[in-house]
């Protein structure tokens, strides 16, 4: 505990010292803005950021931008609430994209319809995607802008397909298809899986694909209320535990994220669910063919969003706000946000990114980007509500109990429903 | 002049104590206290500002399911871990002792996990508990033992936290035995040697005695540990699946920075900190007794 605390206390310290620093130093004329943001998926993003920033300095002389790593998406919050509650936050950050209503709730940041005021930039708020605008919006207001952003893809041994007579060009598109494809690829001795789902860490991630895909939901836009007890929730973690315990086309109890792509990598399973911030790193490592794929659909194809937006923190200058809004729009006008995509893998935040000559020319020259673009038509808002931390585990600590068998789906998500309602009855 | 000098011990006494005082007091101290004052107050936001609510975060504490899940499990956790790698440490101690081929060789494979930072440590030993590509699957394929979910099977997970704890403390106790064990004098069991002793009545009635306080003080480490240590957790489980393998200062930080709720995590140190003291006490008064200091 100690530890946790001096290193709290430095955290504090240090956002301090970043944050009072260039305000001091700041004239007149001069701004000056503090940038947190976080690294989710390591590597080489924050020499892409640092690049983008110069570029925008060199527009813009006027403007001092200072980004700041701030480790991954919990640090980034932790942090950017310790400087609000030092006194002044930084002026805008990159956080977790489900962080809204937690920052909404400690007052931590402005609403883009409060600052945008020309037509101009009125009509730029509509310009992104809506499945990635769907966690930037509550209130009737966009808190949020898209920014690193990533959804659930289906990742796919070709060879193993061809070696089970299955058509390596025709990935399973339903469920059934997926069961019977695994069945077929599952080999008996153990050595090799049909796939695999993580249930480690993110679990209420994996489980927002399976629910959308069962035509539901996992909770509303006010981010007060959650179905997790709904027959269709229950459906769909009756048949992720199915997959496991009745058709044995994956290992029973759950499946660690961390190893799952080495699992992959190995062709120990032949099909893998997983973030697309891995295509990188797979198509380096995979030393077979292998294929990307959207999703696969009961009533319809699913997966929910991920990964980070852009916040502007309340306590700020309007001027500050401006040139903020500046730096937003200049992050995520088409040019840079195609140059973000291609150097990361994130998606294209905007269609219009997509009509670039370089991102058209990517996807030509690498088609799995374009599945997780095409598979945005279907995508839902990330599990974010009110108390989100509490509500998450509620519903990961369920999926778990499901999946290893200590309670069944159906008595598992009643009872997380029953604590969530007991969480989110203030905020009704 | 004697009063004189007396009153500047006095300054000297203090001007000693002030750096660690400092320090405690503002590490340890401070605190310890504002912690205990959190704990009655609800947690506040922006738009619920903070009030007192005296005892309704330790009411809230004594219905959570998952509070007790994790006390549990942190009780088996100690058993497990605390016992086991005292005894490991004791017989790699003694095998060490002795005159073996490369015995400094073997001394630092002992302790090399001791070296390792934990979080590396988890790092490896996830790839060890995978299933089907892990170690110890690989090991049990060959003996044609079924694999293994050890991380994914509630039944397993904490067992299999717990032998990695072992590994990695063992060593680090062995230090302690060793260091203790090469100032035994050997005219002691050279002495019971003559009177006709065995190897196992000397260990009995001789070594592990004058062995106690060093005992003591592994003990105290090993306890101290077993609610300390949960590095491990952030990379091997997260406290999964269920919580199985959730233990108590895991719990306090994902309440604390997880679900910022401060209030509740105050109140969770608050018992956490009562148990430790418990302890602490217990083990001096009670242990303290039976120990021959030399």
């Amino acid at each position: 505990m100690l530890k946790h605390l001096s290193k709290t206390f430095k955290r504090t310290a240090l956002a301090t010292a970043m944050v009072l620093g260039p305000v001091t130093m700041a004239s007149a004329q001069q701004v000056e803005l503090t940038m947190y943001y976080p690294v989710a998926v390591g590597g080489a993003l924050t020499k892409v950021v640092d690049g983008l920033v110069a570029g925008f300095s060199k527009e813009n002389p006027g403007i001092k931008v200072n980004a700041i790593y701030a480790g991954n998406y919990n640090d980034a919050r932790i942090k950017a609430l310790a400087a609000l509650k030092s006194g002044k936050p930084a002026q805008l950050s990159v956080m977790f994209s489900i962080d809204i209503y937690e920052l909404i709730e400690q007052g931590a940041i402005v609403a883009f319809d409060d600052i945008v005021e020309t037509d101009d930039e009125k009509a730029w708020l509509k310009k992104f995607y809506p499945a990635l605008m769907e966690n930037g919006i509550t209130q009737n207001k966009t808190w949020g802008i898209p920014f690193q952003r990533s959804t659930i893809v289906m990742y796919y041994n070709k060879d193993a397909f061809r070696a089970a007579g299955l058509d390596a060009e025709k990935p399973p598109a339903t469920w059934d298809e997926l069961v019977a494809a695994g069945k077929k690829l599952t080999k008996a001795d153990g050595s090799q899986w049909g796939m695999m789902i993580p249930s480690t860490g993110y679990p209420y991630w994996m489980f927002g694909a399976l629910t959308k895909q069962n035509g539901q939901t996992l909770m509303n836009g006010s981010g007060n209320e959650t179905y997790f007890d709904k027959p269709a929730t229950i459906e769909a973690l009756q048949f992720w535990k199915d997959l496991g315990s009745k058709e044995g086309v994956m290992p029973k109890g759950t499946i660690e994220w961390g190893t799952l792509r080495q699992n992959f990598l190995d062709q120990k399973t032949a099909i893998m669910w997983h973030s697309t911030g891995n295509l990188t790193k797979v198509k380096s490592s995979a030393k077979f063919d292998f294929g990307v794929a959207m999703l696969p659909a009961k009533k319809s194809r699913g997966t929910p969003t991920g990964g980070g937006n852009f916040y502007i923190f309340d306590k700020t200058t309007p001027a500050e706000r401006k040139a903020a809004l500046k730096l937003i729009r200049y992050m995520t006008s088409p040019e840079r946000t195609a140059e973000w995509s291609i150097k990361t893998g994130y998606i294209g935040t905007r269609p219009d990114a997509y009509k670039t000559d370089a991102l058209k020319k990517y996807v030509v020259e690498f088609p799995p980007a374009a599945v997780a673009r095409d598979q945005l038509e279907f995508a839902t808002a990330e599990l974010s509500t009110y108390q989100t931390g509490r509500v998450r585990k509620l519903l990961d600590d369920a999926i778990q109990a499901a999946l290893t068998g200590s309670k069944s789906p159906e008595e598992a998500l009643t009872s997380a429903q029953k604590q969530a309602d007991r969480l989110l009855k203030k905020y009704r | 002049m004697s009063e004189q000098k007396g009153s500047m011990n006095h300054v000297y006494g203090w001007l000693l104590l002030l750096p660690a005082m400092v320090f405690l007091t503002a590490f340890t101290y401070y605190p310890m206290v504002s912690t205990l004052f959190m704990s009655f107050f609800s947690d506040g936001t922006a738009i619920r500002p903070s009030a007192f609510v005296g005892l309704e975060n330790y009411q809230f504490l004594l219905e959570d399911e998952i509070f007790w899940k994790v006390l549990v499990n942190n009780l088996w956790y100690a058993a497990g871990t605390i016992p086991t790698s005292i005894a490991i440490a004791l017989m790699m101690a003694i095998w060490v002792n002795n005159r073996l081929p490369a015995r400094g060789l073997v001394r630092m494979a002992y302790f090399t996990p001791t070296v390792l930072p934990m979080i590396a440590v988890a790092n490896i030993w996830l790839f060890f508990y995978t299933p089907e590509i892990g170690l110890f699957d690989q090991i049990g394929s060959v003996f044609g033992f079924p694999s293994q979910n050890w991380l994914g099977d509630p039944e397993l997970v904490l067992g299999s936290i717990i032998v990695m704890t072992v590994w990695k403390e063992a060593g680090f106790f062995m230090i302690f035995y060793l260091a203790a064990l090469q100032s035994l004098s050997p005219e002691l069991e050279e002495a019971a040697h003559l009177e006709g002793a065995s190897r196992w009545y000397i260990f009995r009635r001789i070594t592990f005695p004058l062995l106690m306080p060093t005992t003591l003080f592994v003990t105290i480490n090993a306890v101290i540990n077993s609610v300390k240590m949960v590095d491990h957790l952030f990379i091997l489980t997260k406290g999964g699946p269920d919580n199985a393998s959730s233990l108590l200062l895991y719990y306090i930080f994902e309440v604390a920075f997880s679900f910022l709720d401060e209030a509740y995590a105050s109140a969770l140190t608050v018992v956490l900190l009562v148990v430790l003291a418990i302890i602490a006490v217990g083990q001096f008064t009670l242990m303290d007794k039976r120990i021959h200091y030399r």
